[in-house]
């Protein structure tokens, strides 16, 4: 990779710096086909997996739990409406049928995108938090500032600032993985081959129970990625990852 | 602007909710779908060892209460019979492609070794329950049987029906020689109840509960799915699509 032409760096790597409000070069091929793919494959994977829990819509703590035992969690009937699922009228077999192929969409990309990016130092370097940025009085500036919507401008606006890192790693590296790894912790034949599986999450259904929590997780940090995008001028960003390039927002003191 | 706005937010949603509902009525789409359960298979078999044990659990993690699903009580006037006579007429036919085929009466089974097992029983809804089995693994009766070398499968058939089909389930050679695969004959220490399959049902721990077949009458040994019902290897794989190997 460092023998790679300067346009496939990312621009925040180390100068050459850009200039303060033209066009940078944001996203890599990698980043830019894995977000899109999961754009897709996540929805597929939320809508069919709210199918799947109309099945049994209650959730227990341990290796075991059905309608005699203790749920944590619990409703009545189908619980989700049918615009929230695949397909949209109840059909367990079908709604397995998409779940378990789109999840090889999910997780095998993911493992893709998880070794490239340590390898040509995406993580490392654009993910990774530096210990600057992880003071507690640097992440509440951060918060205030995004809380008044005022977004970077000029050079900051092409490093990812500490509430984007924060959440893209979680995403990333926590949360997709503990899907993938609940998910395989529900299958019984996953669980003969690798029992640590089970001991990993405490039991089948604390898997099924963590794998509900991490997918509202994930529902949430969608919603709040979308409002970002929005706010932050959705042309730039959605263009900015399907070429690559971002328009850089001039910076506060050229605009005056 | 706004109007690529409202494309794009449109087309999404109508893309993901009437587009999947077209998709999955696209019998192309489905077989395309249904790959996965090949893939999936092929999978867990490459990093299984062929003898991977299902997790065994303690007295202390049984269930309270075993959880009894599909068929309760088979509805015919035979098995009615049956039930009235405590089993003691039940015989398990062994046949197909077997060199000797056998009809085992309960009680002969009954006093065949066996072995006891503390498993979970994962149903395709989500939910599991545990629970502890006595019953004779499946690969001594196939031993006694014979197995012809163009076995393949072996396909339990039951007692119960649902409407005018009667259920029938299958596995193949790799899980029915498991040491955990057993005809089981007892549940928590007594006699299979009925609601849990009496006199006999499959345990085949490496996959969900509709695999674990209740009531069962026959084992056949055979070739090909084909010829069996629907073909597709059991009552809910051909009348509701669930997969074949349910693995996960």
């Amino acid at each position: 990779m460092d023998d790679a032409p300067v346009i496939d760096e990312p621009i925040d790597a180390e100068p050459p710096a850009p200039p303060p409000s033209g066009i940078a070069y944001r996203h890599r091929l990698p980043t830019r086909l894995w977000h899109w793919l999961n754009a897709l494959t996540v929805f597929i994977m939320l809508m069919s997996g709210l199918m799947i829990f109309n099945a049994h819509p209650h959730l227990y703590w341990g290796q075991y739990g059905a309608n005699f035992d203790h749920p944590w969690l619990s409703f009545h009937g189908r619980p989700i409406p049918g615009w929230a699922t695949i397909p949209s009228t109840y059909n367990l077999a079908a709604a397995r049928r998409w779940h378990l192929a789109f999840a090889w969409l999910l997780s095998v990309p993911l493992i893709l995108f998880l070794v490239t990016s340590f390898l040509n130092r995406h993580a490392q370097r654009d993910l990774a938090p530096t210990g600057e940025e992880v003071k507690p009085s640097h992440i509440w500036h951060d918060i205030r500032e995004h809380a008044q919507l005022r977004f970077p401008t000029g050079d900051a606006a092409l490093r990812y600032n500490i509430l984007q890192k924060l959440s893209y790693v979680g995403v990333i590296f926590v949360l997709l993985p503990l899907m993938v790894l609940t998910g395989l912790a529900m299958s019984p034949a996953m669980d003969a081959a690798w029992p640590w599986l089970l001991d990993l999450f405490g039991g089948r259904q604390s898997a099924r129970s963590i794998h509900f929590i991490c997918a509202g997780l994930l529902l949430a940090f969608i919603l709040v990625h979308l409002t970002m995008v929005l706010l932050a001028g959705p042309v730039n960003e959605i263009g900015s990852m399907i070429t690559g390039r971002f328009r850089v927002p001039p910076s506060v003191g050229e605009e005056a | 602007m706004i109007n690529r706005r409202r494309f794009i937010a449109t087309g999404t949603s109508g893309l993901l909710l009437g587009g999947c509902d077209r998709l999955n009525n696209s019998a192309q789409f489905r077989g395309v779908l249904r790959s996965a359960e090949k893939l999936t298979m092929a999978s867990q078999r490459l990093i299984s060892p062929r003898d991977a044990l299902a997790r065994e659990f303690r007295e202390s993690d049984i269930s309270p209460i075993f959880r009894s699903n599909g068929t309760r009580v088979p509805g015919t006037d035979e098995y009615a019979q049956h039930a009235a006579e405590q089993f003691a007429n039940w015989r398990l036919q062994v046949d197909g492609l077997v060199t000797h085929p056998l009809s085992i009466p309960l009680r002969a089974l009954r006093t065949l070794p066996h072995k006891t097992q503390i498993t979970r029983h994962d149903c395709v809804e989500g939910w599991s329950a545990i629970g502890k089995w006595h019953g004779v693994q499946l690969w001594r009766i196939l031993q006694h049987a014979g197995l012809s070398t163009r076995a393949k499968y072996i396909v339990f058939h039951c007692a119960d029906r649902f409407g005018d089909k009667n259920y029938y389930e299958s596995i193949d050679l790799v899980d029915a020689f498991h040491p955990q695969t057993l005809i089981a004959w007892g549940l928590n220490g007594h006699l299979l109840p009925i609601p849990n399959g009496a006199p006999l049902r499959l345990r085949v721990e490496r996959q969900l509960g509709y695999k674990q077949a209740k009531y069962i009458q026959r084992i056949e040994a055979v070739a090909s799915l084909a010829g069996i019902q629907g073909g597709k290897g059991g009552y809910w794989e051909d009348n509701v699509d669930y997969e074949w190997y349910a693995g996960i």
